[in-house]
């Protein structure tokens, strides 16, 4: 196919399409009377025809330079979208938090900010759990609201030590249900290795909360000489997972009971810290890490493509997903790339470590099930891209809003 | 996994690709539809038109339940919803439709009680744990999801439930799909016939498409290699001079459709007149309405229902997309100022919608892709 029809008229750059007053016209009635626009979009088409790839990249262009604009919150209330951990979050994050708080430590917005007191380096984060039930297959609230935050200290390659605990009770919850809690927190405070270590309670009008959030915050010590960070990514690294995804998302969203849906899953809330620091210990090419969570392995791997400015691409068939998670994910419509981990991290390694990572991960009973999932590139940047386990490419993108189930 | 795996097998893709190129007439240009938005979706997720030389064009077309309700029919519900005691459902995919005062979600953020359901049984189940309020499911759906509001018309009825009521826009695929047909805007060489829409309606409606107008049809699965597979059925009868009807499908749909199904149907429904579809304009009996033996079930007899028509914006190109006339790429406002966080037009909303499913999936430069693809950094 030759790039450019010689003498196409309008030549290339000028399609302006007259939108004519009879925008509306109904052309199906019988008798109808067209509007012309239609007729010039036709025209129009068939002279480009021989220029597509041309005029589509240019599409892509002016897409990616929309894309790149300062985010801005066009909705006037919050809604469920902006919680979802998709496009809506990191737009309110970054257009209203980031813009309010901007400072160099908040800025990177990694899973745990690094700071140095007193000539210590220290890793700092927060995190609230308002999930739903509270009690689910493979563990409950206490449980996520201490390997949450332990987690998000461990990915950022710290060693985590303390934890508070803020809980915001609503009145009437049946103090049985906050002792098991509880008593599932100090089960896996020990697990850890951590200790909670101050804490809150706040107690609201019936009503005013779903029985129970708990937020934790955490500090851990960076005593290794490494400065982890997703834009660290250089083309050629490769990017390896602890294990199958999806496994807590599909499992509380069964637990809802909405779905009649049964399945043999739990949910894989674990602590990552020793898993991690196998792998910083055997491999000094770790150069990012994080627990794929809300959002799942998708948004992390567009988190890399953005932040470190680089191309991602990405093999279906090396991402491990469990048989029963990839059937309820099927059926329901849904992408397990999106769907949350409790106890999985993505890590960014250089290219010749590979092995090396896989081997490490591998060890830990956390990690039997790891895999290197695909590569940087200096393909387009910004932009991951998948191999499909069918043969064809095709892009992830952020997710928009919740993951909403298809009609049909 | 079974049942799915063996549907999306990269060798038989392959061959499949091989078979499908050997039949492209040299110098000609073909133009396949793909009536459904499932397919639309299904191409774009597994990356199909890798497969496809490139004198094939998949043109996507109507056949997305969300995509072509038109903005009043969305404004009516808002209005419904509004209503005081009111909790209207619905489900997932109608949620971030754009009315002219916002979409579901934003309703739903202001304080108006809209559900999401996954059935429309769901919406009995809500309408029997509040007697004191009045429940309406706004049903959307080609002949699909018309069987399941039937049925829960049905049980409505059985049950003698006094709150629950449907805003009925079920449409009808045929005259959609005629509509296209008679616009001389588009030149189709055939027809990827939608699955869902035949399992309960049959092949024997698509019967006019291939004796009227020439044009071979082959319904479809889901998976990728089905629609690999149709394409090269529509390819060996293009190149056999044959326009049929055939059914790749066959292992879902019958060819005479569910007769159950439409049984129910045409026991609590009957055609309107005509029906607003988004970007296409009017055309006569081409939706659903509840049937007077069910008029205490029809919410657009209980409620005050505006009825207005609004025009949709006007830089939006959401017809032009559905008819296959324009790329979803080729709209003026694709990809900057209509995005799926910030829909103008309904293609851009549902999943199955042409230009989300470009948006989401497909928004690169194949070639470019490829020739990246094979620089990078050998596998270890």
């Amino acid at each position: 196919m030759s790039p450019n029809q010689p003498g196409g008229p309008g030549a290339p750059g000028a399609p302006t399409r007259g939108a004519g007053p009879g925008e509306a016209q109904d052309i199906s009635q019988p008798g109808a009377p067209r509007a012309g626009w239609v007729e010039r979009a036709l025209r129009e088409h068939d002279e480009h025809h021989e220029q597509v790839p041309d005029r589509e990249q240019q599409v892509l262009d002016r897409i990616a330079r929309a894309r790149r604009r300062r985010p801005r919150v066009r909705e006037e209330r919050i809604t469920m979208s902006h919680g979802a951990g998709g496009k809506a979050t990191a737009t309110l994050i970054e257009a209203i938090f980031l813009d309010a708080f901007r400072n160099p430590l908040l800025e990177p917005l990694e899973d745990a900010a690094s700071l140095t007191i007193g000539g210590t380096r220290i890793a700092l984060t927060t995190d609230s759990y308002v999930v739903s039930p509270l009690f689910f297959p493979g563990g409950d609230i206490g449980e996520l609201a201490i390997n949450g935050t332990v987690n998000d200290l461990a990915v950022s390659g710290a060693t985590p030590l303390y934890l508070s605990a803020g809980f915001i009770l609503e009145e009437g919850f049946p103090v049985a249900d906050l002792t098991r809690i509880a008593e599932s927190m100090r089960a896996a405070a020990a697990a850890a290795g951590i200790s909670v270590v101050t804490g809150d309670t706040k107690v609201v009008q019936r009503g005013k909360a779903d029985g129970c959030y708990i937020n934790t915050a955490g500090v851990g010590l960076l005593d290794r000489d490494v400065a982890l960070g997703v834009a660290n990514a250089q083309p050629g690294d490769a990017i390896v997972i602890s294990g199958p995804i999806g496994d807590h998302g599909v499992t509380i969203m069964l637990a809802r009971g909405e779905l009649d849906i049964e399945a043999d899953i739990q949910s894989d809330t674990a602590p990552l810290n020793g898993l991690v620091a196998g792998l910083l210990d055997a491999v000094p090419g770790v150069r990012a890490m994080r627990d794929a969570t809300r959002g799942g392995v998708a948004t992390i791997l567009n988190e890399i493509a953005k932040s470190a400015d680089v191309g991602v691409l990405v093999n279906e068939d090396d991402i491990p997903v469990r048989p029963a998670v990839r059937g309820a994910a099927e059926l329901l419509g849904i992408d397990p790339m999106y769907v949350a981990c409790e106890g999985r991290l993505v890590a960014v390694v250089a290219g010749d470590q590979a092995d090396q990572a896989l081997a490490a991960l591998r060890t830990h009973p956390l990690g039997t099930q790891a895999s290197i999932i695909g590569h940087v590139t200096d393909g387009p940047p910004g932009i991951v891209h998948l191999n499909t386990a069918f043969g064809g490419t095709r892009i992830v993108d952020l997710l928009v809003g919740d993951p909403l189930p298809r009609i049909c | 996994m079974k049942f799915v795996d063996e549907f999306r097998d990269a060798d038989k893709a392959h061959a499949l690709a091989a078979k499908i190129a050997a039949l492209c007439e040299p110098g000609r240009q073909y133009k396949l539809m793909e009536v459904c938005g499932g397919h639309t979706h299904t191409i774009y997720k597994h990356g199909l038109e890798d497969y496809l030389p490139e004198s094939i064009t998949l043109v996507h077309g109507p056949g997305c339940p969300v995509c072509v309700i038109p903005m009043g029919r969305v404004d009516d519900a808002m209005a419904l919803a509004s209503g005081p005691d009111v909790i209207m459902t619905s489900f997932g995919d109608m949620m971030r439709v754009p009315g002219s005062t916002g979409s579901f979600f934003d309703a739903k953020a202001a304080g108006t009680d809209i559900r999401m359901v996954y059935s429309p049984l769901d919406s009995l189940k809500i309408a029997r744990n509040n007697p004191d309020k009045r429940v309406v499911f706004m049903a959307i759906g080609f002949e699909t999801t018309a069987p399941s509001t039937a049925m829960t018309i049905m049980r409505a009825a059985a049950e003698n439930l006094p709150n629950f009521s449907v805003f009925c826009n079920h449409v009808t695929i045929i005259p959609a799909i005629k509509a296209i047909l008679d616009s001389p805007d588009l030149r189709l060489d055939g027809f990827i016939g939608p699955g869902h829409v035949s399992t309960v309606i049959g092949c024997r409606p698509y019967e006019f498409i291939a004796r009227d107008y020439g044009k071979p049809v082959v319904t479809a699965g889901f998976e990728p290699l089905d629609i690999l597979q149709s394409i090269y059925m529509l390819m060996l009868q293009l190149s056999e001079g044959r326009s049929e009807v055939e059914n790749q499908y066959s292992r879902v749909v019958p060819w005479d459709g569910n007769v159950t199904a439409l049984k129910v149907i045409g026991e609590t429904m009957e055609l309107r007149p005509y029906f607003e579809w988004r970007g296409l304009g009017f055309i006569s009996h081409s939706a659903l309405k509840v049937r007077e033996k069910y008029a205490r079930f029809d919410a657009e007899l209980l409620f005050d229902v505006p009825g207005v028509r609004v025009a949709d914006p006007k830089a939006c190109q959401c017809g032009e997309v559905l008819k296959g006339v324009l790329k979803p790429w080729e709209c003026k406002v694709f990809g900057t100022a209509c995005t799926p966080e910030t829909p103008i037009g309904t293609c851009m909303v549902s999943p199955e919608g042409a230009c989300a499913a470009y948006y989401n999936f497909g928004r690169m430069n194949r070639r470019r892709v490829k020739e990246a693809v094979t620089i990078e950094v050998g596998r270890p």
